[in-house]
């Protein structure tokens, strides 16, 4: 008997693309995807059925289905589409997850829970070791936003954890996601002409590419490999760092330092013009960076990603094409006054 | 370790503490103020057993590792200079350039931080260096060097030190208390000169992938301490460092520093603009802050860096790390071992200058 994986938040792209991955895996069935509004993007030969999470025919669909795999990908930061607001958005992530757990709880079927979470449970302080471990305490925990929903999520599953502790529970904290056709504040962020940057800040940043979030999750989503477990809570990250100064010139856009105080009004003004989703943790995030330590992916998820840091901007950069001040053109400039010293031919 | 408890340093009340240090008070004072050349009639009978091992392994100038500074013998030398430096802004302008977890910038470290620092530490400070040897050529090590001076010039110094002056060419990762990554600016140059966090789980994982870790436990007490308190060693934290290196097997590097105390003698401290301002201390020296920006001018002191013979971690069992009394012991030894070496140097010293 093969397996039946429902999967939610299928109409963003990131769903969509896992249930399109996930049906070529031999032993799947059948695919159901989730969500309360249809998705513009096809999800292969998956069944979309149209429901709220946060509603309790999610119980229903699970028994009538004999679910056995559940694949909680509806945990966002921003709503979906232009209309959503930030209120539904934490009612998805929050309510949506309780009501869940408590159908999966019901649900004697349900031998497997994988939940998107991310790094932003960290938080992000300057009095935070320079690494995060799984274990790392938070030294002040996110105040608000995505951060607390996430901080939130994760505080319910490891209650369903134990109080169904045959189910393998697998929370993935995922760094920010990045990649030709990841949609997130961060990639709006460096679609900005010019990206304004905090003064006197260099964060460091860490990204992982969007083709390691679906292979991640299918890994998650099935049975372990042998000496692997597949349960439990992972940061996922390509490997390295970029500092914010160096992903804006391998962009090739030029920054704008602001003062602390100031970044908060610009962010804010930023975000009533709509032009980018601008929140305080966003801000901390570009202020003091994050970095996670990635040996229990390694070793216990057993996961290799193929895009490392750089690798995974380097991919987001191409298919952005250059900004004001394209690295090319600069080195370019370069080296023509390097060859126009004459000590300088053959150096370059 | 028995010999480790040869004078209690510290924690006794102060009225009784003088009595006992009249000597070395004296000692302090007298070589703070003492002309060249004076030496004082205690200092003869200490034996000195490092100091002349160690002919001053005075710098050669330009050691040319850093490579932007490397002379050319022949004439196109300028010619070669600007097209390194092109080709540097070259990979600074686009990019293409390594920082690892932690931000360390080791390009930017090597090329520009360090040629900026190395007037100051060659031609303003003089800093001798002696028993750089005691710090491992390869694997991790944890450099323990007292604290002083008012602002952290120290650290700097003793980064400078190891990078110019190590055979094999060893990186220096100082730990840095969490006031430097609060402010702006300061947190940037710190990340990037590879400094990170003082806590446990930053020093452990620089440990485990085999760097040198540099740390000054005294912290806030020991380089805002008063003029008069120079070269008295504060309280060593709660020992942590002892415990992360227990951990790591790495080997504990006494390190003590000798200078550093007079760039800013720090005759009184403004509690109320400290508090103010949320730092610890607000310093008042003969020239700061009556002298507004000329008062942040350092006295060019002469400095003295001495690394001490290594005290081995790895004998001990695993579970050492969790023994407190162990921990304390270690501690101790560290603190006196530097303390001594402190004096020792003290009473070398010819003057504060020279």
């Amino acid at each position: 008997m093969g397996k039946v994986v429902l999967v939610t938040g299928v109409a963003r792209q990131l769903g969509g693309r896992f249930v399109r991955r996930i049906q070529r895996e031999p032993d799947v069935d059948r695919v159901i995807g989730v969500d309360a509004m249809p998705p513009e993007h096809h999800l292969g030969g998956a069944d979309f059925l149209r429901a709220d999470i946060r509603h309790p025919t999610i119980g229903r669909l699970l028994a009538e289905h004999r679910v056995d795999t559940v694949v909680h990908m509806d945990v966002n930061g921003t709503p979906l589409g232009k209309r959503g607001s930030r209120a539904t958005v934490k009612e998805t992530n929050v309510i949506g997850t309780m009501q869940l757990l408590g159908a999966c709880q019901k649900t004697p079927s349900v031998k497997r829970l994988v939940v998107k979470s991310s790094t932003n449970v960290y938080g992000s302080a300057p009095r935070d070791p320079a690494i995060f471990t799984e274990t790392t305490p938070p030294k002040s925990l996110p105040s608000g936003g995505f951060a607390k929903d996430a901080v939130e999520v994760e505080g319910y599953v490891r209650g369903f954890a134990r109080r169904r502790p045959d189910v393998a529970v697998c929370v993935l904290r995922f760094a920010n996601i990045l990649g030709p056709r990841a949609d997130s504040p961060l990639t709006q962020y460096f679609g900005l002409p010019a990206l304004p940057t905090v003064l006197g800040f260099d964060p460091r940043l860490q990204f992982v590419h969007e083709d390691d979030v679906i292979e991640v999750l299918r890994t998650a989503a099935g049975e372990p490999r042998r000496g692997t477990l597949n349960s439990g809570t992972f940061n996922i990250a390509g490997d390295g760092v970029l500092l914010l100064s160096q992903a804006a010139r391998r962009l090739g856009r030029p920054t704008l330092p602001f003062f602390l105080p100031t970044v908060t009004w610009v962010g804010s003004a930023l975000r009533s013009a709509g032009m980018t989703d601008f929140s305080p943790e966003q801000i901390r995030l570009l202020t003091h960076g994050r970095v996670v330590r990635t040996t229990q992916m390694r070793e216990t998820l057993g996961f290799e990603p193929r895009y490392t840091t750089a690798g995974a901007f380097e991919d987001y950069a191409r298919s952005r094409g250059p900004g004001l001040l394209p690295p090319a053109t600069l080195a370019r400039t370069v080296d023509r006054i390097a060859a126009a010293l004459p000590a300088g031919r053959g150096q370059n | 370790m028995a010999d480790a408890k040869v004078i209690p340093f510290g924690e006794e009340p102060r009225a009784k503490r003088k009595g006992k240090r009249v000597a070395r008070a004296r000692t302090d004072r007298t070589s703070a103020l003492a002309p060249v050349g004076r030496v004082l009639t205690q200092a003869a009978p200490e034996p000195d057993t490092e100091a002349p091992t160690v002919p001053a392994q005075a710098g050669p100038a330009e050691s040319g590792r850093g490579g932007a500074g490397s002379p050319e013998r022949d004439g196109g030398g300028w010619d070669r200079k600007l097209a390194h430096g092109l080709s540097f802004l070259r990979r600074r302008i686009t990019g293409e350039y390594e920082v690892d977890d932690f931000g360390y910038d080791q390009e930017l470290t090597d090329q520009v931080v360090m040629s900026a620092l190395r007037p100051l530490y060659e031609k303003y400070f003089r800093v001798e260096v002696k028993g750089v040897e005691n710090i491992p050529e390869k694997g991790a090590a944890l450099i323990v060097a007292n604290h002083s001076g008012t602002l952290p010039v120290d650290g700097l110094m003793l980064q400078v030190a190891v990078h110019d002056h190590h055979p094999a060419g060893r990186h220096l990762r100082m730990l840095a208390a969490d006031l430097v990554f609060v402010l702006p600016v300061v947190n940037e140059i710190a990340r990037k000169l590879g400094h990170t966090l003082a806590c446990a789980e930053d020093a452990q994982e620089l440990l485990e992938r085999g760097e040198v870790v540099g740390v000054m436990p005294e912290g806030f007490k020991g380089i805002g301490k008063p003029f008069s308190e120079r070269y008295k060693l504060q309280r060593f934290g709660r020992g942590g460092f002892v415990q992360t290196a227990l951990r790591a097997g790495a080997p504990i590097v006494p390190c003590s520093i000798v200078g550093a105390e007079e760039i800013y003698p720090m005759v009184g401290n403004s509690r109320t603009l400290a508090r103010l301002l949320g730092i610890p201390y607000f310093p008042l020296t003969p020239t700061f802050p009556w002298l507004g920006p000329m008062g942040v001018v350092p006295l060019p002191t002469k400095w003295t860096i001495q690394f001490g013979e290594p005290i081995p971690t790895d004998g001990y069992p695993p579970e050492a790390a969790d023994d407190p009394m162990l921990m304390f012991n270690l501690t101790d030894q560290v603190r006196e071992t530097i303390q001594h070496t402190l004096y020792k140097l003290l009473v070398q010293r010819r003057s504060v200058f020279f």
